[in-house]
């Protein structure tokens, strides 16, 4: 474009990029029994979790890390890694905010994530995850008078063992595959939810994932129950400073819904993405699943991934109860040297189950994005229908975009509707848009928007307007 | 207000424009003629700023400042407006949040605050109405699945929303019924004012029976042939162009 190019644009930088100047208290690196032994000590933990903890470790020196995704990922020194870090003389959670480090209570700040209850969002509860540590709660005393329990998993395995015991494990096996029992070996911390039978849950759920501590790896958990009858909508939020080193983070979700229970889950990932040169960056190798278990219940996967240097994520659905639905909505934005590779599994097992699946990727720069589905249907999921939409949009000409949907299908009486686009900024829908004012950038992040309307609708409405801001942000500097 | 001098225009390497001048005075309104392929869309969208359209050499100024130089948007917030003669489609984005956008784009500009959300309703209201716009079209995607009159007038009202200096209008009447027509050219001649001056580019006569032009000029292989007042338009009516 004439008088358009990219040297007009500096590009923005990652706001989320500081580090916070806290001493830290890591054990030491590598990955070993003693290793495990002492986080589970450092967490007060119960003999059975530490015991559920070595049988993954021994699990996992079989296994090996795997390889087919469409992504290049530099090789990772397991050894040469900390496992667990957290600011120091933090030995127990504080138990009011005026307790809490005022330096932690600034980071916060800064990311937008204000922790002080008259200053939150209303109607949204924060638990905030500092490296490998939860530094605080918000509403916790609220939310427990309706009987909803909202604490970090640690504080779960003591208080709550019962519940933990009960479903930790029983969405994604300790077995699952290399990373996902990484984690279970060596999870530090994450949230945990119980809403109870027949609870809506009044307010939004939140943990704010902040890797700070460099050389370390966030292993966090995550564990939702939705018992007969519930509801509850929960949102991650993910920022780390800016590094040249890649820093790996392997989260495990479990989500369960029981019988007419509904789970809405909601992921704006904004991890550094590595430099314009694709220098640094997070590695997201994440598994997050959801099981259907009762009849009628539904959980909802929504994600608008703009972070990361290499996104490896397939949020799923085991839909098992009778009548039940598996939703995922996603935005994926790659710029720069990003890769992605995410997309979703919907395993159909019950009768009259459901599932949606809208998947919107855009790429820009010199990045690579791929849409990996698998929808299953077994062979009792009589009358399972499913839809999948995968649009691709291209912003420029040195970017990749993959759609590869697997179908299984035993059940007869089952139906697949798949839909898919690949499609690029016109040069006439930004010349159309600029002939009324808007610069290049603005041409370009409104069409973009439009792209993923389907999908930023989804959010709770609070984020809405945080992921519209996100997206145009994640692709400055690529109008060229 | 626009001064169009020894204007020389390649597209792909093909000379369209050659050596074009033209003078266009406050408040004035211009037609200009010719048979397809003679390069009057080619005025339209060299002014605007179109990639692609390589300016050769001349000089155009618009209100005294040179426009060649100025980025599309700055030509916009300069007061520039065209109306397309394909309106272009924004698929997920409704015709409301985009018209309010650009209006608030152009306010942005004069250092004004972002019109307030109740305002522009009221505005957005009065204005559709005079285009016989029903309101329901602005929950719809930008010129997605719009008919022909509506994207002609959707172009017209955004051309109000934006109060532009000068206006050009690509083959507005095409694809227009004959009431559509009468709407799109009432309204525009209500929007005519001693500030607006209008270049309205049209193959046929039919527009200019509506909107009266101060002065028609024929176009043709690049540049003016000849200039004259409004009965200069039903001459070439009759006779055609050759």
């Amino acid at each position: 474009m004439n008088k358009v190019s990219k040297d007009n644009f500096t590009q923005e930088k990652y706001k989320y990029g500081f580090v916070t100047d806290i001493e830290s208290e890591k054990i030491p690196k590598g990955l070993n029994e003693d290793v495990i032994k002492l986080i589970s000590k450092k967490k007060n933990e119960p003999e059975w979790m530490l015991e559920w903890r070595l049988s993954a470790f021994k699990r996992l020196e079989n296994m090996s890390v795997p390889k087919w995704a469409k992504a290049e990922i530099d090789e990772i020194d397991f050894q040469d890694l900390y496992y667990y870090s957290s600011p120091k003389d933090f030995k127990e959670k504080p138990k009011s905010l005026e307790e809490v480090d005022p330096k932690l209570l600034e980071t916060y700040e800064k990311l937008g994530i204000p922790l002080k209850e008259q200053k939150v969002l209303a109607g949204v509860a924060v638990d905030a995850v500092f490296d490998s540590v939860s530094v605080a709660t918000t509403f916790k005393e609220k939310l427990n008078e309706i009987g909803v329990i909202f604490c970090p998993i640690s504080e779960a395995i003591q208080k709550h063992p019962e519940l933990v015991k009960k479903y930790i494990g029983s969405v994604i096996p300790v077995t699952d595959h290399f990373y996902a029992t990484l984690n279970s070996a060596v999870f530090s911390d994450g949230s945990f939810v119980y809403i109870p039978k027949g609870v809506k849950c009044p307010m939004e759920l939140s943990t704010y994932f902040r890797i700070n501590a460099s050389e370390t790896g966030q292993f966090e958990r995550t564990l939702i129950i939705a018992d007969e009858g519930s509801y509850v909508s929960y949102l991650e939020g993910c920022t780390a400073p800016m590094r040249d080193e890649n820093q790996l983070h392997a989260a495990n979700v479990e989500l369960v819904a029981l019988d007419d229970a509904e789970i809405k889950y909601s992921t704006v990932q904004n991890w550094y993405p590595g430099d314009e040169n694709g220098k640094g960056g997070i590695y997201n190798f994440v598994t997050k699943r959801g099981l259907c278990k009762g009849k009628n219940s539904k959980i909802s996967w929504t994600q608008i991934e703009t972070g990361s240097a290499i996104t490896w994520k397939y949020p799923s659905c085991i839909l098992r109860g009778d009548n039940s639905t598996g939703e995922f909505y996603s935005v994926a934005i790659t710029n720069n040297y990003q890769q992605a590779d995410t997309g979703t599994k919907m395993i159909h097992l019950g009768k009259n189950t459901k599932s949606r699946i809208i998947s919107k990727g855009i790429s820009a720069g010199k990045s690579s994005n791929t849409y990996r589905g698998l929808v299953s249907f077994h062979k009792k999921a009589k009358n399972a229908k499913n839809f999948t939409q995968c649009d691709s949009l291209l912003v420029g000409s040195e970017c990749k975009a993959n759609t590869i949907p697997l179908t299984e299908n035993s059940s007869n009486s089952s139906s697949i509707e798949h839909e898919a686009t690949t499609s690029k900024i016109s040069d006439e829908q930004l010349f159309y848009c600029m002939q009324r004012g808007l610069d290049a950038e603005e041409a370009q992040s409104l069409i973009v928007n439009g792209f993923c309307k389907e999908v930023l609708q989804k959010l709770p409405m609070e984020f809405a307007v945080e992921a519209q801001k996100l997206v145009s942000i994640s692709l400055e500097g690529s109008v060229g | 207000m626009l001064e169009i001098k020894n204007l020389n225009v390649t597209v792909e390497e093909k000379q369209i424009l050659k050596n074009l001048n033209l003078n266009i005075g406050k408040g004035e309104v211009h037609a200009i003629m010719g048979p397809n392929g003679s390069g009057k869309s080619t005025i339209a969208h060299t002014l605007a700023g179109k990639p692609n359209y390589n300016v050769e050499s001349g000089v155009v100024n618009l209100n005294g400042e040179d426009l060649l130089s100025k980025d599309p948007y700055e030509r916009s917030l300069n007061g520039l407006f065209l109306a397309f003669q394909y309106p272009i489609e924004l698929p997920g984005v409704t015709n409301a949040s985009y018209l309010k956008q650009i209006v608030n784009a152009h306010r942005k500009s004069r250092k004004e605050t972002p019109i307030d959300a109740g305002e522009f309703l009221k505005i957005l209201k009065e204005k559709s109405k005079l285009l016989d716009i029903p309101m329901d079209m602005h929950s719809r995607f930008v010129n997605a699945g719009f008919s022909g009159g509506e994207k002609k007038k959707n172009e017209v009202l955004q051309m109000d929303l934006l109060n532009p200096s000068l206006v050009i209008m690509d083959e507005t009447d095409s694809g227009l019924d004959v009431d559509a027509l009468k709407t799109t050219a009432d309204a525009i001649n209500k929007l005519r004012n001693d500030e607006r001056s209008f270049i309205i580019i049209t193959h046929y006569l039919r527009l200019l029976e509506y909107i009266e032009p101060d002065y028609v000029h024929v176009f043709q292989n690049g540049s003016v042939i000849e200039t004259g007042d409004k009965t200069l338009a039903s001459r070439i009516d009759q006779e055609g162009y050759s």
